[in-house]
């Protein structure tokens, strides 16, 4: 069970990427904690730096173009962003895993599946080639892979899908990492498939007692598996919230009028979906005032010239603006 | 009743598999829509689901005649789409359209705005001269909530949004009846599919189209559409009103799917009991005897395993293939 | 309150962000980071001048005087590259010699892209036994030895033109037949590359929504996939024209190419070998010239792929 021991805080991380038409502002001062245990979803558009803050976090970004301008990650009183290369090997794949959208992508085409399993086995581990055979074909089981012995010798692109989503998880665990990062790791599945995985996961996050981040854009999805949400907009975080409270109580308006655009597969049709004006922001500008202002329905003369903090309204539900929603007029 | 301005007769699309080095032999095929019937009424759209290999993109292709069939026939308007030739085929296609799923393939990259627009106009010599296409053009970009002044850009200028646009512009230049919508807001954010959602509503209700709405997104086909069509592994299973099919699934796959969706509330999530399915779908070249859902069906029989279950009515408006439900 | 526009429906999108570059400026951009490029291009443009300019220097009846007094003289003063066998000056005779030679490697260049395109459009876009036939046929080419044939279809026709007169200057009519005979046994390898990317283009969603459309087949195959093929055609033409340049020196250093009295980089080569060491200025100045057009546009070329390859994001 949930222990109340926060393990991760990451504090004003800012990511940017240098191109040849100009710099990405990407992340813009991202902080926020996980406790143990807990799965904490990262939900916004494309764009607004959820998979880049998680990336920087790990230190996978690119460094030319990118960069990390500042910031902290202490994971366990170390900063990972202070750490030599070679230390933060240590840390990926045992202590903190990722798991991406695409499996293909992801697994090696050419290595067979136990291959890449024991790989991760040996590097992290002090098993021997046999043991690691065995951790390897209990794993394939433990994620629901039929007849995991013999799929061993299988290449990926034998494996389904939802299988290799499996696969990918099995690798991810196979430490037993305190956290598992997972990008959106259900997007490109059929929604049977997604629902497979989904339990899945829950049921190994249980028995394995580890926290999760779980960035995704789908909030059908993060209601059925989050304890915390984070809302991203621009590279922002604009709110913050118990699972709960998000949905019964949004507070910022992106959050809002992301809830007022999504149909219901529950409900009759009752009226039209409210969709946001306006588009996408342009990364490509450094932020001034709020990034949300321009499509903003409650935006007043504040919000254009100062960028709102995130801050903490109710118990552990904070947001980044300036107006109160319910009233419509500034805080 | 009115005649349906679509009818599909066991509309079947094959693509064989071909084999051999020097000579090519058909060795096999995929079966992506294996014999599927279906009326739209005029002003209606019917929602298509299913998952990935169900067939329903073919499906919309193919009854448009973009693929030839296999066997089948489509009428559109009474005319018979994979029997007509020449003039009637291009009526045809100027009276049925399509809006494709990916708005960054679906534009020609080297084609400015109005040229993609006004491609129908051209080529079914809609109107008489180069300036009344481009006023023609104008006119539709505002339909669709573009700027006029965009007109001579390129697609790679815009957005994805945007370009879902002008895909929509484009097949709404030769004033069609019917539109294919294959998947046309799946590649769009959030807030984005919203906003095209309501474009296509509008325009439905301005100029009297009606729709196929193929997709996978369950929730927004029960927000879109009238009737909703499922589909699994080429045939169709389950066809109903769009509130019938949500609220009273009578298939076993369409049960199974509905209790996959998420849904934007916690404390419902929480309380669920999914149906979860075990194992992958099968592959639409060999696929299973019988009823094609059998073996990851949580109620089949010996029968279903056996016996192609009849495509019958087990309500007013609500039509079924399983063994396992009364009518 | 909203402050930006008053929206009925909220479905006005804003302005479009675009960039500033269109698709011409990007492939500029790119191609003038490529400085071997660049340099390719300054030599192409200087050897242009050098040919085309050097004729307002220079006649041609200069060029072709012959004086065996002063044959076989090394460079000098009178004669900055020297003279031939039979007495011609070599730089007046290379300022003309240079004209052919661009224009047989830009005409081959052309016959040839006109035929790869047209087979490989077709062959790519119908597919199927179109497909089969004509690929063999190209197979078939592919493994003729053009050299070979060059060298044989030469001899036979060079002779049976006649001497043409343009700009009243009188050109060999084997300069027509070398360059039709280098574009038909050169187009093979556009062929299969513009069969390739057809094959390709036509399953792309936006050749479906053409059919949709109801667009008859060869305005999809010439307004709507050949635009998109610009890229490897263009490298190609450019690649062509080096490889039209060679080969014209090949065949006529073998004597069997442009007869006189036209003048090419290629023929003036033809009785060089014999005096290889002791007259080397006859050999130096034309080679180094083909050496160096060669070089220039196969950099160019380099430079363009790179410029006009769409996977390249960057700028």
């Amino acid at each position: 069970m949930t222990d109340n021991h926060t393990f991760l805080e990451v504090k004003d991380l800012k990511t940017r990427f240098h191109t040849p038409e100009g710099t990405v502002f990407a992340v813009n001062g991202v902080s926020f904690s996980l406790k143990e245990g807990e799965t904490l979803a990262v939900v916004g558009e494309s764009g607004c730096g959820k998979s880049v803050t998680m990336m920087s976090l790990l230190r996978l970004i690119s460094i030319p173009p990118g960069k990390i301008e500042c910031g902290e990650v202490i994971y366990r009183d170390k900063d990972l962003l202070k750490l030599t290369e070679s230390e933060m090997e240590h840390i990926r794949g045992k202590e903190i895993a990722m798991i991406f959208q695409d499996p293909m992508t992801s697994l090696n085409p050419v290595l067979t599946v136990g291959r890449q399993l024991t790989e991760t086995l040996r590097t992290h581990t002090p098993m021997n080639p046999d043991q690691c055979r065995e951790r390897a074909i209990t794993l394939l089981d433990w994620v629901g892979i039929p007849d995991a012995k013999n799929r061993l010798n299988d290449h990926p692109h034998q494996f389904s899908g939802g299988m290799r989503q499996r696969v990918m998880i099995a690798m991810a665990l196979a430490c037993t990492p305190s956290l598992l990062i997972a990008d959106e790791p259900t997007t490109a599945l059929d929604v049977t498939i997604q629902a497979q995985i989904i339990e899945l996961v829950k049921r190994l996050k249980q028995d394995v007692g580890m926290a999760m981040i779980w960035i995704t854009h789908d909030l059908g999805v993060v209601a059925g598996m989050a304890d915390r949400v984070i809302v991203m907009y621009a590279g922002f975080i604009v709110e913050e919230a118990l699972v709960d409270d998000l949905y019964d109580n949004p507070l910022h308006p992106y959050t809002m009028a992301l809830l007022q655009a999504l149909p219901r597969a529950d409900r009759r049709r009752e009226k039209n979906l409210k969709s946001i004006q306006g588009s996408p922001p342009n990364l490509l500008a450094e932020p001034v005032g709020c990034p949300f202002a321009p499509r903003c329905e409650f935006v007043k003369e504040r919000c254009v010239r100062e960028n709102p903090i995130l801050t903490e309204i109710t118990g552990g539900h904070k947001t980044a603006c300036w107006v109160d929603v319910k009233t419509g007029g500034l805080r | 009743m009115n005649e349906p301005l679509v009818r599909v007769e066991n509309l079947t699309k094959h693509f064989p598999i071909r084999s051999g080095v020097i000579i090519d032999r058909v060795v096999g095929a995929v079966r992506a829509v294996d014999g599927i019937s279906f009326d739209i009424q005029k002003g209606e759209t019917l929602g298509m689901v299913g998952e990935s290999g169900c067939g329903k993109t073919t499906a919309g292709r193919t009854l448009l005649g973009l693929y030839p069939a296999t066997s089948g026939r489509t009428l559109i308007d009474n005319l018979s789409v994979h029997e007509s030739k020449g003039a009637d085929l291009m009526k045809i296609r100027r009276k049925a359209q399509m809006i494709f799923q990916d708005p960054y393939a679906s534009l020609n990259p080297r084609w400015t705005v109005n040229a993609i627009i006004s491609e129908p106009l051209r080529v079914h010599k809609l109107m008489g001269s180069k300036s009344d296409r481009d006023d023609r053009v104008k006119e539709l970009l505002e339909l669709v909530g573009l700027n006029v002044r965009h007109m001579n850009r390129f697609p790679h200028e815009f957005s994805g949004g945007q370009r879902q646009r002008i895909g929509i512009a484009r097949a709404l230049a030769s004033d069609p009846l019917f539109i294919v919508c294959d998947e046309p807001i799946s590649a769009l954010d959030v807030s984005i599919q919203a906003q095209v959602v309501n474009l296509l509503e509008k325009l439905q209700d301005q100029l009297g189209l009606t729709y196929l709405f193929v997709a996978h997104d369950l929730s927004m086909v029960r927000h879109i559409c009238d009737r909703v069509a499922v589909m699994y592994l080429g045939v169709m299973v389950e066809i109903a009103e769009r509130d019938d099919l949500y609220e009273r699934p009578r298939h076993p796959y369409t049960q199974a799917l509905l209790s996959a969706v998420p849904l934007p509330d916690p404390r419902k999530e929480r309380a669920r009991q999914r149906t979860i399915l075990t194992g992958d779908v099968p592959s639409p070249i060999n696929p299973p005897t019988g009823c094609r859902f059998h073996p990851r069906c949580p109620i089949a029989v010996d029968r279903c395993k056996a016996e192609v279950p009849e495509w019958k009515d087990v309500a007013p408006g609500h039509k079924v293939a399983c063994h396992l439900v009364e009518s | 309150m909203t402050t930006t526009q008053n929206l009925p429906d909220q479905l006005l999108v804003t302005e479009v962000e675009s960039p500033p570059l269109t698709l011409a400026d990007l492939t500029w951009r790119r191609f003038r980071r490529h400085k071997m490029a660049i340099f390719g291009a300054f030599v192409l443009v200087f050897l242009f001048l050098y040919s085309f300019g050097g004729a307002f220097f220079v006649t041609e009846k200069y060029a072709n005087k012959t004086n065996t007094k002063e044959r076989l003289q090394a460079p000098s003063a009178a004669h900055p590259f020297g003279t031939d066998t039979v007495g011609r000056d070599i730089l007046a005779r290379t300022i003309y010699g240079g004209q052919i030679s661009i224009v047989i490697g830009l005409t081959a260049a052309f016959v040839e892209v006109m035929v790869g395109i047209l087979i490989g459009a077709i062959a790519g876009y119908f597919g199927g036994k179109i497909d089969s036939l004509l690929m063999r046929f190209t197979e078939a080419m592919l493994n003729m030895p053009t050299l070979l044939i060059l060298i044989i279809m030469s001899k036979f026709f060079s002779d049976k033109i006649a001497n043409v007169n343009i700009l009243g200057r009188t050109i060999s009519g084997s300069v027509i037949v070398i360059i039709f005979i280098i574009g038909l046994t050169s187009w093979p390898y556009l062929a299969r590359i513009v069969r390739a990317e057809f094959l390709s283009l036509k399953e792309r969603e936006f050749i479906l929504a053409a059919r949709a459309t109801g667009t008859p087949n060869w305005e999809i195959i010439f307004k709507h996939i050949l635009p998109n093929t610009i890229a490897p055609v263009v490298v190609n033409a450019t690649l062509g024209v080096a490889n039209a340049i060679s080969s014209e020196a090949y065949v006529s250093f073998l004597g069997m190419g442009v007869r006189a009295p036209t003048a090419t980089w290629g023929n003036m080569l033809e009785n060089a070998y014999r005096y290889i060491e002791t007259a080397y200025w006859l050999w130096l100045f034309p080679g180094l010239l083909i050496v160096l057009i060669t070089l220039s546009i196969n950099f160019l070329g380099d430079g363009l792929r790179d410029a006009l390859d769409p996977r390249s994001r960057t700028v």
